[in-house]
């Protein structure tokens, strides 16, 4: 048991640090709009990639640096302590390509895998559908085998980034005549596409980061097929297997934060932070975020010895996000009526609170629900039977 | 970093569940829950000397093993795990503890004593209701002579020796060294929610009593406690939640299992993420007391705090899955529950806990700020 870097990590710590401190200017921030942001992120993503920072963990092979879990984090670390936005691509880096390297073509990866390291090309995940959220494997979109070719109809929803993206990964029902989870096969499609359209969702937060992908006779060759016809459910799994690990980031404002906030809010003749309600409620807090952020890094003691992280690590997202609404609720109603004031130039943090209150309910969703998070402990962790699903065995084309 | 136990420490691990397994089923436990007149499994007891439990974490030169505090939370997550009913919290992590961090040479002889099975200790504290608070100690020491009542004193029936808090010449809170044998000391056993770590009321009257350490001993005491019992609590916590689980699987009702009913499944799963959220907040604390860090006050007050609602949750909850054979008392599920709302309240309560866990947090993000400052 040792929290501190080995000789090794304080290492690479320290050349993570003086790669940082020597492009100080290049660093990209969160000011601008979207488009600049983006710009700002693919010059950084090129510079990491150049030096070895860029996707740490995966063979040189692929544009990695040939590095360990460990090694990722703590370039991670460095780079959130600088402000460094974590965004665009690490649904592409963290889940897209991992697939496209186990099951894509030798020369596809040649063409596609060292231009998404580079940032050069973004990627979306092309799974959710109006009717099929928590139960992914009820998706309808189709695709209809036409020669050498295959022919997408369908909509897609809740796609991250589908708006900049350059390919997304898609999974489509090829038959409809087996049980659901049997009948898919995954693809990867170029979004601009003759037929893929992409219509913005705006947001209960006022934001606009999710799409509709609505796929109307889109063309694509059997080349872009990633696996086996009917095998799309397992090549699913394998990149979603990613998501899991990922979700588990700290949110929100800091614990040093948090108080400093409570000190400076009155309640009655003293503060917030005199509160035994909210000394008491900070704790719960504290020891559920940090205790989530602490089994991270068991899960990587874990994966740095070679082990393969289970389904254990649903519990970061599960935590995080329900506990982001709760702190959030709390520091907002403290500042008494005062607190309903959403205006980034009057309201505490810049607005940051108000906007992780109102933002938090889709993370409660995204990614897996908490219901789900919860059944995947139950059944795979913990090894509960599972219900009785009514579809189960049945051909698809008979299921509601 | 390597956030995990060694090769060495799994291996130590085996060991004591192996043992314990065999030597400490739930009918040991009963036998002294189901006996106002005995305080402890005495057997059971010497068997753990034997293994050289109660001598692992002190100084060789004390006739200790000279193991780490990180080796010895192996032995308390597996006593947790079968509630096992010995003094073993009282005597190692508080009153020799206590010895090691600051006992004086000849105080420190005590120690040879706990590695030899002959010494049991307790840690005197409450006077009554409500928590420790220096301002309400009323017990005080005059002339090396303790007068005063300690209730509910855990491990108090069982204890040969007491650390005592109370009030010197000066009107100082600190702690003393107390033998028990003494015949001013009285000492009656107390009916409590757990008789399997049962407790007492002692009464001093003038009872020789010996200061230890400074004025603020009783901080890294409490810190210290409250990691290696999280590690007890976690232990249990999983256990009750196995029985669960496992029951949960077998019953069936509606016609299936009713773990596939998603009421109990997201039940256990939430058990599963307070026991996991414990098991690292208590991963946290062992480390920064063994490595002597800065952090502890806030690493020790998130195990307690964190390891006392998994606990709590899960002895509840199992007894909740098992419906009505759970609330009977030949089912084993009250033993948890039981045990939970003691350790919930042998070293300060998680009210007490949580408010000092905001303390520790703030005092030590403000000294981040002067060294970031410097």
């Amino acid at each position: 048991m040792d929290f501190s870097d080995t000789p090794q990590e304080a290492e690479y710590r320290a050349k993570a640090r003086a790669f940082l401190n020597a492009h100080t200017d290049d660093l990209p921030t969160l000011a601008g709009d979207e488009l600049a942001r983006l710009a700002r992120q693919r010059k950084w993503q090129a510079i990491k990639a150049d030096s070895g920072f860029a996707c740490i963990s995966w063979p040189k092979e692929w544009g990695g640096a040939g590095g360990t879990a460990m090694e990722r984090v703590i370039f991670a670390e460095e780079e959130a302590k600088r402000g460094v936005p974590d965004a665009f691509f690490g649904i592409g880096l963290g889940l897209c390509l991992p697939t496209v390297i186990k099951y894509a073509s030798e020369q596809q990866k040649q063409e596609m895998v060292g231009a998404a390291v580079r940032g050069e090309q973004v990627w979306c995940q092309l799974f959710s559908e109006p009717g099929a959220g928590s139960d992914l494997a009820g998706i309808r979109t189709k695709a209809v085998r036409d020669g050498d070719s295959w022919v997408l109809d369908g909509q897609k929803v809740w796609t991250s980034g589908a708006h900049y993206s350059d390919f997304g990964l898609i999974i489509a029902r090829t038959d409809p005549d087996v049980p659901k989870h049997k009948g898919m096969t995954m693809f990867f499609v170029h979004m601009d596409s003759h037929g893929v359209e992409v219509r913005p969702i705006h947001q209960m937060s006022g934001g606009v980061e999710f799409n509709e992908v609505f796929f109307n006779e889109v063309r694509i060759p059997d080349e872009q097929r990633l696996g086996e016809v009917g095998e799309g459910w397992k090549v699913a799994i394998y990149a979603l297997m990613n998501e899991r690990v990922q979700g588990g980031k700290e949110r929100g404002i800091s614990a040093a934060e948090t108080i400093a906030l409570a000190r400076k809010t009155p309640v009655g003749n003293a503060t917030l932070a005199d509160d035994g309600a909210f000394r008491a409620a900070f704790a719960d807090w504290y020891v559920r975020t940090r205790g989530v952020q602490l089994t991270r890094y068991r899960t990587l003691t874990a994966m740095s010895r070679g082990q393969v992280p289970g389904p254990e690590a649903s519990i970061g997202k599960l935590v995080t996000a329900f506990e982001l609404q709760q702190m959030s609720r709390l520091l907002v109603e403290a500042q008494g009526a005062y607190g309903m004031i959403d205006d980034d130039d009057m309201a505490i943090f810049q607005g940051k609170v108000h906007h992780d209150l109102l933002h938090s309910p889709g993370i409660r969703i995204a990614g897996g629900t908490d219901e789900i998070l919860r059944n995947i402990i139950a059944e795979r962790v913990l090894g509960l039977p599972k219900g009785p699903q009514a579809d189960k065995d049945v051909p698809f084309y008979q299921t509601r | 970093m390597n956030f995990d136990f060694s090769d060495e420490q799994e291996m130590l691990r085996n060991e004591a569940r192996k043992f314990l397994e065999g030597r400490c089923p739930s009918t040991r436990v009963r036998s002294v829950l189901e006996d106002p007149h005995r305080a402890y499994d005495e057997e059971l007891w010497a068997e753990l000397v034997g293994q050289g439990w109660t001598a692992l974490s002190l100084p060789e030169e004390h006739g200790g093993l000279g193991m780490s505090r990180t080796d010895l939370c192996v032995l308390a997550e597996e006593l947790g795990r079968v509630l096992a009913p010995v003094p073993f919290a009282s005597t190692v992590y508080v009153l020799a503890e206590a010895l090691m961090i600051a006992g004086t040479e000849v105080q420190r002889r005590k120690l040879d004593a706990i590695a030899a099975g002959d010494c049991i200790g307790c840690l005197a504290i409450s006077e009554g209701p409500g928590e420790p608070s220096f301002d309400r100690i009323e017990a005080s020491v005059s002339g090396g002579k303790l007068t005063g009542t300690k209730l509910p004193v855990v491990d108090g029936m069982a204890a040969t020796d007491a650390l005592v808090l109370a009030k010197d010449e000066d009107g100082t809170v600190r702690l003393f060294l107390v033998a028990l044998d003494h015949q001013t000391v009285q000492r009656e056993v107390l009916d409590t929610l757990d008789p399997s770590r049962g407790a007492a009321r002692i009464v001093f009257d003038a009872t020789p009593a010996d200061p230890i350490g400074e004025a603020g001993l009783i901080d890294p005491i409490l810190d210290g406690a409250a990691v290696l019992i999280a590690f007890e609590q976690v232990g249990g916590a999983d256990r009750a939640l196995e029985q669960a689980v496992e029951f949960a699987k077998e019953r069936h009702a509606f016609g299936r299992a009713v773990g596939s009913y998603q009421a109990i499944k997201h039940k256990l799963a939430d058990a599963y993420v307070n026991n996991q959220v414990a098991r690292s907040n208590a991963y946290y604390g062992i480390w920064a007391l063994d490595a002597g860090s800065d952090e502890l006050p806030q690493a020790a007050s998130a195990a307690r705090v964190s390891a006392c609602h998994a606990f709590w949750y899960a002895g509840r909850e199992s007894i909740q899955t098992h419906g009505g054979i759970g609330f009977t008392w030949e089912a084993d599920q009250h033993l948890f529950y039981r045990r939970s709302l003691v350790l919930d309240m042998a070293v300060g309560s998680p009210r007490f806990w949580r408010d000092r866990l905001f303390g520790a947090v703030e005092r030590f993000a403000a000294d981040d700020e002067a060294r970031k400052a410097v």
